[in-house]
């Protein structure tokens, strides 16, 4: 039953940069099963696009494998890889900049199934577009209106109703919800869920916004700093977070509630840079319970618990110094 | 007029004029605030929120954006009969702003020290050295050692942008704060930073603030009144305990359900229908009623007026306004 359709295995990419090498994405490792919601959350800066992108081979990943269906699509030739790029697309975060301006809502959906050759007769086409229009909710008399004439729930179902044009097995949601307003957002999230289970999609969801990624996920994967440091199904991670950031980061969500507020862990300090970090676990500088041996040893990313991964020496034995 | 309260907007319309018609972009808007106190003034994009800031300070942007009518007193005076000079004497010394983006509302090529010191030059006049000396305090008071004040503001990180501008905002002691989206641009755990400081500060300082906002986990947190704002207006207003107890206006529930609920299982969030209105062509009656899920004739005919419906609490909404509809 749990198939994994996609598995990556100690991706590394790392950026040049004038003052040195910039760890983006660095040794990451996890696995998404069939119908499956992976999200991946962290703040800006962590490498959660990076990730997202690296794995879809829209930037070339330094080292590490992506396995689609058990094989490493990291090397595919160009032929073979345009021929995979239908199994996975990307929904991109800013429904506003990802969009031709000037095409026509139906013009941007037919893209990618005239890039493919997958229709041969326009009538073909149009009906698939019109079945699409519907899937995700537009209303047909926008077919010819252009982008900008739309706000940005619209648009961002016109970003979903492209990616979901060649009949993909897996998306990427770049954070797909994140420039919308509640209410728009909320509309959004559902579109999602109901594609998945009438399509049998599966997600990487990248998002910065905890309780939207809880909503929609099945697993939570916690990324600092370029590395995933816990990985867990989205109830424990919330009940009973293991590692110290994962911790500080729940504690830190506002809560629209009364009387609700939990004893809030305020990290000292700014994200460290990622530009040449040094050894250890990356967390450490910013830890009320790091040791010395933090700061000379990375910890790894293990199963500390069944199902539960987290990368931390004192996983269940953190004590406060 | 007693001073009962620090700000009070009454009947407030802004419109802005466009190619396109008019933006009724804040319409028949009605607010209190008290001394000492902190009210979120929550709403979605378009909703007026920032107008009304912009409003209160009479920064709109001219000549598109224009008060129509109505009154805004600040401690007893009505500061839209005030010349721009005798604003000028107003805005930083006794009501102050921090807006919503900290990347852009500093200025690049000055240090951040001379930026507060530009502030306290023109409302505290000293000597240089007691400038120099209250700007490095007002750093400190925001957690940026003082020895940072002869760096650009690109070398600080979004955070301490942040507090760098509030620095700025608090540094003559105004008796209010407008707080446009002040954590919105930042971080989860940098918004915390940020809130709990904005919370010692506002202990400290006395500082009455109003802070705009969409995040109603952030209200939460600091306010102590609500106000909810849709298609310019207020549509209801409670303390936060009352509101967060019984929200009573259809779009305060709906926005509610929109947020996914960290501590319960939901498999669908109910969501409201539809869009937010197009401010060129406003819903006639309760702009709300093309969305709300309990609408009846009446709501297109005539705007609601005020429904009590606490003490502190009160609604915009047919549903509440005949005898018992409680």
């Amino acid at each position: 039953m749990n198939e994994k359709i996609i598995e990556v295995k100690e991706l590394k990419k790392h950026f040049k940069t004038k003052s040195g090498m910039l760890h983006a994405v660095d040794g990451v490792n996890f696995f998404i099963n069939r119908g499956e919601t992976l999200g991946l959350v962290g703040e800006s800066g962590c490498g959660k696009s990076t990730t997202g992108r690296v794995l879809l081979r829209l930037i070339q990943a330094n080292s590490g494998e992506v396995l689609f269906h058990n094989e490493n699509i990291l090397e595919y030739s160009k032929p073979d890889m345009k021929k995979m790029r239908k199994n996975m697309q990307i929904v991109f975060q800013d429904p506003y900049s990802c969009l031709n301006p000037r095409l026509t809502v139906s013009e941007i959906i037919a893209e990618p199934l005239i890039i493919n050759k997958v229709y041969k007769t326009k009538d073909e086409l149009e009906t698939r577009i019109d079945e699409l229009i519907g899937r995700v909710g537009l209303s047909e008399r926008l077919k010819t209106s252009y982008p900008h004439e739309l706000d940005g729930g619209r648009r961002q179902r016109v970003g979903i109703a492209r990616a979901l044009a060649l009949n993909p097995e897996f998306l990427v949601l770049d954070e797909p919800v994140s420039a919308l307003d509640v209410c728009i957002q909320a509309q959004i999230l559902n579109l999602l869920k109901d594609l998945q289970k009438e399509l049998g999609l599966t997600y990487l969801f990248i998002a910065h916004n905890l309780s939207v990624v809880k909503h929609i996920s099945d697993r939570i994967a916690v990324m600092y700093l370029g590395q995933i440091i816990e990985l867990t199904d989205y109830k424990s991670i919330f009940k009973d977070p293991l590692h110290p950031y994962t911790q500080a980061l729940l504690s830190a969500i506002p809560i629209p509630k009364l009387g609700v507020q939990k004893e809030r862990l305020i990290l000292r300090g700014d994200v460290p840079s990622p530009i040449n970090p040094a050894e250890g676990c990356r967390f450490a500088g910013r830890c009320d319970y790091s040791k010395q041996n933090c700061f000379e040893e990375t910890p790894k990313l293990i199963e500390s618990e069944p199902g539960r991964w987290v990368a931390c020496h004192y996983v269940r034995q953190l004590e406060q110094n | 007029m007693a001073e009962k309260h620090l700000l009070e907007i009454k009947n407030l319309t802004i419109h802005y004029q466009t190619d396109y018609g008019t933006v009724h972009a804040v319409e028949g808007f009605n607010l209190e605030v008290g001394n000492g106190e902190t009210l979120g003034l929550v709403g979605e994009t378009g909703a007026g929120k920032t107008t009304t800031a912009f409003g209160i300070m009479q920064l709109l942007p001219e000549p598109a954006g224009k008060v129509v009518a109505g009154e805004i007193y600040f401690r007893g005076e009505n500061l839209l009969g005030k010349s721009k000079t005798e604003m000028k004497k107003i805005l930083g010394k006794q009501i102050a702003m921090i807006f919503q983006d900290p990347m852009t509302s500093l200025n690049p090529v000055m240090t951040v020290g001379a930026q507060i010191e530009e502030m306290i030059k023109l409302h505290e006049p000293g000597t240089k050295e007691e400038i120099k000396e209250k700007a490095k305090k007002m750093l400190e008071v925001v957690g940026i050692p003082a020895v940072r004040q002869d760096e650009y503001p690109h070398q600080f990180s979004g955070g301490m942008k942040q507090r760098v501008v509030i620095a700025i905002a608090l540094s003559c002691n105004p008796m209010l704060l407008i707080a446009d989206e002040p954590t919105t641009a930042l971080d989860v755990t940098i918004q915390a930073q940020v809130l709990d400081l904005m919370k010692k500060l506002k202990d400290d300082f006395k500082t009455s603030m109003i802070m705009i906002t969409h995040d109603l986990g952030v209200v939460a947190e600091i306010c102590d009144k609500v106000a909810i704002m849709y298609g310019g207006k207020v549509v209801e207003y409670a303390t936060k305990e009352s509101l967060y107890t019984k929200p009573y206006h259809p779009y305060t529930v709906g926005l509610f359900n929109s947020i996914p609920d960290l501590d319960s299982e939901q498999d669908r969030l109910n969501v409201i229908d539809g869009l937010p209105p197009d401010p060129t062509d406003m819903p006639s009656g309760c702009s709300f009623h093309p969305r709300c899920p309990h609408k009846m004739p009446i709501c297109s005919q005539k705007s609601p007026s005020k429904v009590v419906v606490g003490s502190e609490h009160h609604v915009y909404c047919y549903l509440y306004e005949q005898e018992g509809a409680l």
